[in-house]
């Protein structure tokens, strides 16, 4: 069994097919990229994964655990955590605030134990809060801690989103677009902070990218989409030069 | 301008900051346990007032302020704790065991609340909410065998054990202040544990909350819940300070009073529900003092039927048009403005406008 | 039966002013995402107008009814000036607030400008009745029903066949789109307000016959308005009438054939049973935000 599966899965709204049995498998360790033209479907498939969207039918396995009727706050707890296109922070709250909710699924305390502030519940937050601090560290965000959110720039907004993710130790993260809106050097430490994602955290990532030169410098391997259809998968270099790609992208 | 080195996590995580705010809070809370011996009866006792709408706005800024789940229904839910308050205490249940139980039982009323409100959005749960407390309003007035009816209910003083608490002495004062801070501590420590994060996370984006693992379901019902439970505490003290307790006076409008506390003190801190209660509170003898003092055609003016209620509608605008950050947004603007004085600039809490952004697609 | 399509004429009628001040706040919600709390007080004051009008300066019935929805249309354009365009943009709540504020006010200052007391306007169709077989059919709530009909005919063409009814439901499309392809949407916006107030108006004008003018029958008749609009699903402007009849109807036959306090809450019981079922109203849509 392979650790992400995605079964045939297709997803319709009325009449318009979305995604439309589309199926395939993501190895441990591997950073796999969804790319396609505007509408081909690759953020639905997103959707679907983190279950805001119900499939018209297929499944979804990870780790040999179907998880096509789990509820979308589930799907963090097993281990998958996303990044959305448009930045979805919680814009009011301090960069710090944002970070400790992406710990929220590795929370054990009891409501009542927080109302009095037990010590219990003291100790599990300087832990969380140790995690964060690591996690912050890797990205470089330290000049950020006590920052609202609203008042960030674009592209440290999407860095702070990635590390939300991060901060839940995911063991697959969904990156959706990790480089839009962000400008060349921006898309440098990205890619380097891709890769170390998978090498020193070992995290394995799913991606949907635009940028083809950075799905060509981190991707072990490519899905083209168009249509809600799978037009081809393989290496970068495969897939930027088959034929149905050229077409999709040229309308030739 | 003071700057807090940091070199320790528990400094982000202690209830006060730095050591300042431990003398000022020490200070002011002094200050509010002598004041019974200071202040005349009539102003002790918008005091008490001062403190139970402080907790109603406590528990309406968790749900509102915090969870962003809007509620002009609290009246119901304080009427819920005070006829429950009254019906215990005319069957003999002692304080101690009523007063939680006031809490636990408006509590249930706001998960039962809180289930439906989670298939509603903006402006649906605010009239769901008003569909709530009118049908309260209409359900005690008819439930005669237990509420008395229209004809309300007389509800003795308060008994701890023996210790009897008229509604105007200085020992009830107390009991309300510490309420209040309990609630307030409470409500502290709710919002630097997973708990507050997650209501915070809910309404700044339920998509992200939902994808961070934040059950939604169970977190807006929490609060609710909690929102629910303390408006029922504040509502057994309500009925011990009137003394006699009827439907009509659980109106929509006393929601609405509610919900001007937090707007009014500024809806995105728990100093804001204090300086919106005190403000909302001391409406009434400000007024009565302008009606009184002012001589011949201005002092008939503010004495005129229904003045308090353009004076609420016009506050209400003129804060949402001017101040929209509230009395504790002003009070941070005066204290930033001496702190870089002379190089304070207005921009720094200018909001930045949207065009109109849509609330319809969630 | 002869109770019945009688009480069922009258609920009508009644459910028509329901649905008149529903229409009211789906016009500005469609237009602005605005729920507007103080559209039972237009109402209010629209009734007043006419008071002023007929009552105390004895103009004709049918000019001080025209005079009215003017001042209104007039009263609603600067109310959206002074109050609302402002704070447009600002989070839903604060502006449900700020209109809340503005009824409030508006309440009390009716009670000081014009007093407590229930006012009576005489109309055409004050007394006077429809006899069909043993029906009888008072005037003032067939009046009620036919104008109703007719405002809608009317303002039915205006938004699918006038210029400015397809810029207005252009902005309620989307309002930064109608900005950029160059509709005044500034100017829509207060049209609508003034629209929505004219028709407020018109609801206090047609009710004054069947009830007292009052400064509070504003807020009464404005939060049973609610139900109606959420019934019709707060974007539809048909839903919102189709809303109003049903909870007018509703309540009517309540408080016929039910025990006494039924009638004041069945239209919320069915407000809160609609939202349970289905949380978008019965002629909702339901959108999704995009992430």
């Amino acid at each position: 069994m392979s650790y992400f599966k995605v079964d045939a899965i297709t997803l319709r709204f009325g009449g318009l097919v979305a995604v439309d049995a589309v199926s395939f498998e993501i190895e441990k360790g591997e950073i796999f990229t969804i790319i396609g033209p505007n509408g081909a479907g690759k953020t639905s498939i997103f959707n679907l994964i983190s279950r805001l969207y119900n499939p018209t039918s297929g499944r979804l396995y990870f780790e040999g655990r179907d998880i096509t009727e789990l509820a979308p706050h589930e799907i963090a707890r097993l281990g998958i955590a996303r990044t959305f296109q448009n930045i979805e922070l919680f814009d009011n709250a301090s960069m710090l605030a944002n970070l400790l909710v992406g710990r929220h699924c590795h929370t054990k305390t009891k409501l009542w134990q927080e109302m009095l502030f037990l010590p219990s519940v003291r100790a599990a937050e300087k832990a969380h809060r140790h995690m964060v601090e690591e996690i912050i560290e890797f990205l470089d965000l330290q000049p950020y801690r006590d920052k609202i959110i609203a008042g960030l720039p674009y592209g440290v907004r999407k860095v702070v989103e990635l590390a939300r993710a991060l901060c839940s130790e995911p063991k697959l993260i969904l990156l959706d677009e990790p480089s839009s809106g962000l400008n060349v050097e921006e898309t440098t430490d990205m890619s380097f902070w891709i890769r170390d994602i998978r090498t020193e955290l070992g995290i394995t990532v799913l991606m949907v990218e635009h940028d083809m030169s950075l799905v060509n410098r981190v991707s072990d391997r490519v899905l083209a989409l168009n249509y809600g259809k799978v037009l081809t998968l393989g290496t970068p270099a495969e897939v930027q030069n088959h034929p149905d790609v050229i077409a999709a992208y040229l309308g030739a | 301008m003071r700057f807090t080195f940091k070199t320790d996590y528990d400094q982000d995580i202690r209830i006060v900051k730095h050591g300042g705010y431990v003398w000022s809070y020490g200070v002011l809370l002094a200050l509010l346990a002598l004041a019974p011996f200071v202040l005349s009866s009539y102003l002790q006792s918008q005091m008490v007032f001062v403190f139970i709408y402080a907790i109603v706005g406590v528990a309406l800024m968790i749900l509102t302020g915090f969870t962003g789940q809007a509620s002009i229904g609290h009246a119901a839910f304080l009427a819920i704790g005070a006829y429950t308050a009254g019906y215990m205490q005319s069957k003999g249940i002692p304080f101690v065991v009523y007063f939680p139980l006031a809490a636990v039982l408006t509590g249930g009323i706001g998960v039962i609340v809180g289930f439906p409100a989670l298939r509603l959005h903006g402006i649906y749960l605010v009239i769901a909410t008003i569909a709530f407390g009118l049908i309260v309003e209409e359900v005690l007035a008819r439930w005669e065998s237990v509420t008395h009816g229209n004809e309300g209910m007389r509800v003795k003083a308060l008994d701890i054990l023996g210790w009897v608490m008229p509604r105007d002495g200085a020992a009830f004062y107390v009991l309300t202040l510490l309420t209040l801070v309990g609630v307030l501590v409470v409500a502290l420590n709710l919002l630097r544990s997973p708990t507050g994060r997650a209501f915070i996370a809910i309404r700044d984006s339920e998509t992200a909350a939902k994808s961070m693992g934040i059950d939604l379901a169970g977190y807006k019902v929490k609060s609710f819940a909690i929102s629910a439970a303390i408006t029922g505490l504040a509502g057994a003290l309500f009925a011990h300070k009137m003394s006699f307790i009827s439907p009509e006076m659980f109106t929509l409008l006393l929601s609405i009073e509610f919900i001007m506390v937090i707007i009014i003190g500024g809806a995105f801190g728990l100093h804001g529900a204090v300086m919106g209660a005190v403000f909302m509170v001391m409406i009434d003898p400000v007024l009565t003092e302008l009606k009184d003092g002012l001589p011949g055609a201005a002092g008939r003016f503010f004495g005129m039927a229904g003045m308090k209620g353009a004076i609420y509608g016009l506050i209400i605008m003129m804060f949402i048009l001017f101040e929209p950050l509230g009395l504790y947004g002003r009070w941070l603007k005066i204290k930033l403005f001496f702190q870089l004085f002379p190089l304070y600039k207005k921009a720094t809490f200018k909001r930045q406008k949207t065009y109109v952004k849509s609330e319809r697609n969630r | 039966m002869l109770d019945f399509i009688q009480q069922f004429v009258s609920g009508t009628a009644l459910g028509c002013v329901y649905g008149l001040i529903a229409l009211g706040f789906v016009l500005i919600y469609k237009a602005t995402e605005v729920v507007n709390f103080a559209q039972g007080e237009l109402m209010m004051v629209g009734g007043f107008f006419v008071f002023t009008f007929i009552g105390l300066l004895g103009l004709n019935y049918w000019i001080g009814f025209a005079l009215a929805v003017l001042g209104m249309a007039a009263f609603g354009m600067v109310t959206e000036r002074l109050i609302i365009r402002p704070i447009l943009g600002y989070p839903q709540f604060s502006i449900v607030m700020a209109t809340i504020g503005l009824g409030y006010f508006l309440r009390s200052l009716a009670g000081m400008i014009w007093g407590t007391d229930d006012l009576k306007i005489d109309t055409p169709f004050s007394d006077g009745v429809l006899k069909i077989g043993d029906l009888v059919l008072a005037h003032d709530k067939l009046s009620v029903i036919v104008a109703t009909l007719i405002l809608c005919v009317v303002l039915y063409f205006f938004f699918l066949k006038t210029r400015m009814g397809t810029a207005m439901r252009a902005t309620s499309e989307n309002m930064l789109a109608a900005y950029y392809m160059g509709i005044p949407v500034k100017t829509v916006v207060s049209l609508i307000w003034a629209i929505s107030a004219a028709v407020a108006c018109c609801a206090g004008v047609l009710l004054a016959p069947i009830t007292f003018i009052h400064s509070n029958v504003g807020l009464a008749l404005g939060l049973k308005a609610f139900p109606a609009a959420v019934l019709g699903g707060f974007g539809s402007i048909p839903g919102a009438l189709v809303g109003g009849v049903i909870i007018g109807v509703l309540e009517t036959m309540a408080g016929f054939y039910l025990a006494q306090g039924w009638k004041d809450v069945v239209p919320y019981l069915v407000l809160l049973a609609v939202l349970l079922l289905k949380p978008a109203g019965l002629f909702g849509l339901q959108l999704r935000k995009k992430v």
